[in-house]
């Protein structure tokens, strides 16, 4: 079976059905189709689970099949233990997204959930994809669903901020194709990223294609200093798109790192770590100040957003199994904890009409239901033992002490950083007494808010208690990966 | 018995299950009998385990694999698994029988809130929590349950959210108590780089291999800013007083008997650890005796009646803690337990009190209460003389055990523990018995057209509970902390002991009986024969008691410097960082360049024919210059 072709052409498929049934008058059967369509590409990733081998460092699931052969690209698909969670959770997420924006959109609807299904199947693409040039082609696709999602149902300032955005990423991914074109040239014309890690490659070479494709990747990330396009489109962006930018679109950059960065360009990687830990620690220490005093709910997990991000890069460039597989369930687990909180100030948005932590306070003694849920959210955000955003915070933590103990030292800071913007602003937005006659009105979660919420508490409680199986299918790609990374290809 | 180890943690979370998520089908009374069975299921198995350990058998296994890491040499494991000892043996009966009281005073406590279900299934959280961490075999659950107590803590302290004071207080105690855990998981991760496991049998087995002495120092003090945020030792201590605005049934389970000793109980876990460094345990001795003399000062100041139980509860703490720092671990581990009797007794009393006078917590609108409420009233009696440490009563024998070990000590430091120690003991002994007088004896100060009654049943039957081993656990010294009760789980303490009445005589004789006999006096005197003399001498020592009553300052300095100051350097970040040099200078500002740039060439691209035809001649004749030039 061709699951891969089945994870990718599914929702895109489904998405193009969405389209095809017209405008607003059916937007009805449009969301049916849309769930169906969601639900069948998670469906379909499953396997993708079930069936992989774990002892296996090798791709799986290869599909093969010449593209446009004058340049040797193929159709060249394959998932290892690094790519396949971010499959499933890339499929998961999307069924969420269907289900949230069910009567929260009520204006070009078939537009907007096509929109996200083509999304999820261009992002199953990216890491799928063992052609450069088809990974090229699925990485710059996603931004065009992306940018129409924030400039048409995004907020006031959207078009600033979905021209931010896309100009930030755009500008990046070109510096990458340079970088591929190059390799493409020095591997005597082959676009296979697995030809590319057997590639010699003199160390100059390796620092100028190192900081061709950082730029795209850190942009995505984002690292600091190329952070500040994600506040922006966060807040601008509906709720759908804030969700699908934290928990998949960031992990494109993570992605980027391990399966070109590193294996790649090893010696260039190790030689350049001091730089890429130390941008991962500002972002930790920097950007949790700067979460601390944001005024605006999705401003400030924007921010803790990019904190968090800052554990992943951190793990991947200490070089131990720790740290690229603490990093590694850090992005899965980010993939929930930051996708639900973007749900949780959604469910007060659409009720409030404002994101401004000043203009709520007290809610829990309307909103109980919503209460419970969201502590244990932020709770995750705080990483918290037993819910999924401590696992991965914890490994990391753990294999930045084996490095060097300041290093751990810093990056263990966020266990301040975290708990004091989260439950600051939970504070304030949910304790008290009544704030005013809006929050005095609010009536809690509806059954599908509970369903939306609710699979995802159970995903982050269950990954807390119980994270082996997510990284179990990891151990044979990791190691095959710290191989790469200490074997010098000068 | 593996069964029964299951059982005892997971029978609380099941109460707490089905009272947080059904609460509302199963109501109030399906609450308390849920949560109520389930701990008192838990205590007996506790008791049965208990007895099994006494009878000389222990386990130490792991239930299931956590997660595990891959690497070059073959992954390696976390797991959850519980060791069963003496040590966590004795805390699982503590903590299930404390526990199980507060159950049952809650219901008379608590019978007019509307939470009533939710702080059900929160106090059973908590002892799943705690249980989970007593039980542990290994770093990483200890550090889970550690964090899973913070929690549930937590939530209690906001347990009235509408209270602007209390939502202020449980956020506090959650930030401070993560700057211990923040030493805490670094300690933690040093362990894991040095030994290449978490599980703490390997750890103590290979511990004494370990080349470097520095490093062991610094996982020991790591360890022990866990310890110090968790229990509150200076200068962590500040979240601990403010944690009173939780419920009085918590202040007893959580802030006194058992979450705040859990630092207690991991440093004497670790004591294979601390053992191989004397220069932490020096440190663990000095903070503990700076914390037992200088909270107990406090005490001397508050009028809050909880607020004089949980300053006592620090000092109590600190007594403990320096107590490790000089080897004494059983002697340490003996007050933890008694100090869990009388300490969680005189909450309740206090809590009793506070209902019975409508929710009156100032001590000087109290007075004369002994004949309206005589059971609280003698229950009290009870705890506050085993607090004092009068020979006879529980607190007397773990006090007297933790001094004499600090006298003999040889850790570096052990002199000024001994001498803060002991004059302690006049403090302790002061405060206590002005907190009895000022509330039960004298003249009536409340409100007299609502006399106060005393508490019902479910009220003053887990008093009356609570006084019984606040008695008589203390006669258990000689086994205990002089003999080999904890097996191998900790150093065997050195010291002669002749018996429960020899221990009594020695007490009758030495320094700390008389310094407590005249703590009660000056009490006695300053607040029944001449109330007025307290004032006259508050105002003697003027600014120095001003110093000590605001606390030492302690509140007001960390939340100008860390609260304050986190806030304003991320404001200097963002204004400044990202919004004027990333975003103001170099994305938009190159976004300026560029438009400044088309601007200049816009002016060239004029579409005046003239202003081309002039260009073109120009250069015409520059290229025709060049060429003939050349």
């Amino acid at each position: 079976m061709m699951f891969l072709s089945l994870a990718i052409w599914v929702p895109i498929l489904a998405g193009v059905l969405v389209l095809a049934l017209g405008g607003d008058r059916r937007a009805p059967l449009q969301r049916q189709v849309a769930l169906a369509g969601s639900i069948l590409g998670f469906l379909v990733t499953i396997p993708l689970y079930a069936k992989f081998e774990l002892g296996s460092a090798g791709m799986q699931f290869v599909e093969l099949a010449p593209w446009i052969e004058s340049f040797n690209i193929n159709y060249h698909l394959g998932v290892d233990g690094i790519s396949v969670l971010f499959i499933l959770l890339n499929s998961f997420i999307t069924v969420t997204v269907v289900i949230a924006g069910w009567t929260v959109i009520e204006s070009r609807v078939g537009q907007y959930l096509a929109a996200f299904l083509i999304l999820s199947g261009l992002l199953n693409g990216v890491f799928a994809a063992l052609d450069a040039v088809l990974f090229y082609v699925f990485f710059e696709a996603t931004l065009i669903p992306m940018f129409i999602i924030i400039g048409i149902w995004g907020g006031p300032n959207r078009v600033y901020a979905a021209v931010k955005f896309f100009l930030y990423t755009l500008f990046g991914s070109l510096l990458m194709l340079v970088a591929l074109l190059y390799l493409y040239n020095s591997s005597g014309g082959s676009f296979s990223i697995l030809d590319w890690y057997k590639l010699p490659l003199s160390l100059t070479a390796q620092v100028l294609l190192f900081f061709g494709m950082l730029f795209a990747f850190a942009v995505k990330v984002p690292m600091w200093p190329v952070h500040t396009w994600l506040p922006d489109a966060h807040t601008e962006a509906p709720t759908g798109g804030s969700v699908v930018l934290a928990a998949i679109l960031l992990k494109l950059g993570a992605y980027g790192f391990v399966r070109f960065t590193l294996p790649i360009l090893p010696d260039a990687s190790r030689e350049l770590a001091w730089l890429m830990i130390a941008l991962s620690l500002i972002a930790v220490a920097y950007i949790g100040l700067v979460a601390l005093v944001q005024t605006d709910m999705k401003r400030l997990i924007a921010y803790s957003s990019i904190s968090h991000m800052g554990f992943v890069t951190l793990g991947f460039f200490i070089f131990n199994a720790y740290g690229v597989e603490g990093a590694l369930v850090q992005s899965i687990s980010h993939g929930f904890v930051s996708a639900a909180l973007f749900f949780c100030v959604g469910v007060l948005y659409d009720r409030m009409h404002t994101r401004m932590i000043s203009d709520y306070g007290g809610v829990v003694n309307t909103m109980p239901r919503f209460a419970a849920l969201m502590m244990l959210f932020a709770m995750a955000n705080s990483g918290l033992p037993a819910t999924s955003g401590f696992v991965g915070e914890f490994m990391v933590i753990m294999g930045a002490m084996r490095a060097n103990f300041w290093l751990a030292f810093v990056a263990a800071t966020t266990l301040v950083w975290g708990a004091a913007y989260t439950l600051w602003m939970y504070k304030r937005v949910m304790f008290g007494a009544v704030a005013n006659g809006h929050v005095a009105v609010l009536k809690d979660l509806n059954g599908r808010e509970i369903a939306v919420l609710g699979s995802l508490a159970v995903a982050v409680l269950f990954m807390g208690v119980y994270p082996l199986p997510f990284t179990e299918v990891m151990h044979a790609s990791v190691s095959e990966l710290l191989r790469h990374v200490a074997a010098s290809k000068l | 018995m593996k069964a029964l180890y299951l059982i005892i943690p997971l029978a609380p979370l099941v109460g707490a299950l089905v009272a947080g998520l059904f609460g509302r089908a199963v109501g109030r009374a399906g609450a308390h009998w849920a949560t109520i069975l389930s701990v008192a299921i838990s205590f007996a198995a506790s008791c049965v385990v208990f007895a099994d350990v006494l009878n000389g058998n222990s386990f130490n296994g792991n239930l299931y694999t956590w997660v595990t890491v891959g690497g070059e040499a073959g992954s390696t494991a976390l797991s959850i698994g519980f060791q069963i000892d003496r040590l966590s043996a004795l805390m699982m009966v503590v903590v299930t029988f404390v526990s199980l009281m507060v159950h049952v005073y809650t219901i008379g406590y608590m019978a007019d809130d509307p939470g009533y279900q939710r702080f059900f299934a929160y106090i059973s959280l908590f002892t799943f929590s705690m249980l989970m961490l007593v039980m542990a075999n290994n770093f990483l659950q200890l550090f889970f349950g550690w964090e899973a107590v913070g929690l549930v803590s937590y939530l209690l302290i906001g347990f009235w959210y509408t209270r602007e004071s209390a939502i202020y207080a449980n956020l506090k105690a959650f930030l401070v108590n993560r700057v211990g855990d923040f030493g805490f998981i670094l300690g933690i991760a040093l362990v894991l780089a040095n030994f290449g496991t978490l599980d703490y049998q390997e750890v103590f087995s290979k511990a004494p291999a370990l080349s470097s002495a520095g490093a062991m120092t610094l996982i020991c003090i790591l360890l022990f800013v866990g310890a110090m945020g968790k229990s509150a030792q200076f200068p962590l201590h500040v979240w601990l007083p403010d944690s009173m605005e939780g419920p009085t049934p918590i202040s007893a389970l959580i802030h006194a008997a058992t979450m705040v000793t859990a630092g207690i109980f991991m440093v004497a876990r670790m004591s294979p650890l601390y053992e191989l460094s004397a220069t932490a345990r020096s440190v663990v001795l000095v903070i503990g005796a700076i914390t037992a003399l200088f909270m107990a000062l406090v005490a001397l100041t508050q009028y809050d009646i909880k607020r004089v139980v949980a300053y006592s509860t620090l000092s109590q703490l600190g007594y403990m803690t320096a107590a490790l720092g000089a080897s004494a671990y059983s002697a340490g581990m003996f007050h933890l337990v008694t100090h869990a009797f009388f300490k969680a007794l005189l909450f309740l009393a206090a809590g009793s009190v506070i209902i019975a006078l409508h929710h009156e917590q100032d001590m000087r609108r109290m007075g004369g209460l002994r004949k309206y409420m005589p059971i609280t009233y003698w229950t009290m009696v009870i705890g506050a003389i085993s607090s004092a440490g009068i020979p006879g009563f529980a607190g007397f024998f773990s006090k007297d055990a933790m001094i004499e070990a600090l006298k003999e000590s040889h850790t570096p430091g052990a002199l000024f523990g001994y001498l803060c120690l002991v004059s302690c003991v006049f403090v302790t002994a002061t405060y206590t018995f002005r907190m009895l007088f000022m509330a039960f004896h004298g003249a009536p100060r409340f409100d007299a057209s609502h006399p106060p009654h005393e508490s019902p049943a479910v009220v003053t039957v887990p008093l009356v509970l609570l006084a019984i081993p606040s008695v008589v656990a203390g006669y258990y010294v000689g086994p205990v902390v002089f003999g080999d009760f904890f097996g191998g789980a900790l150093p065997r303490a050195e010291g002669e002991f002749h018996g429960v009445v020899a221990y009594m005589l020695h007490g009758l004789m030495s320094l700390p009986f008389w310094l407590a006999l005249a703590g009660i006096a000056t009490a006695w005197m300053l607040y029944l024969k001449k109330p007025d003399l307290a004032k006259r001498v508050a105002k003697a020592f003027g600014p120095l008691y001003a110093l000590v009553e605001r606390k030492y300052g302690f509140d007001e300095l960390y939340s100008w410097l860390f609260a304050g100051g986190a806030r304003s350097v991320g404001k200097g970040f963002w204004r400044g960082g990202d919004q004027t040099v990333i975003d103001g200078l170099m994305v938009n500002g190159s976004a300026r360049v560029v438009g400044w740039f088309s601007g200049v060439i816009r002016l060239v691209q004029s579409g005046l024919v003239n202003q081309y035809a002039v260009a073109m001649l120009i250069g015409v004749l520059i290229l025709t210059f060049w060429f003939w030039h050349k």
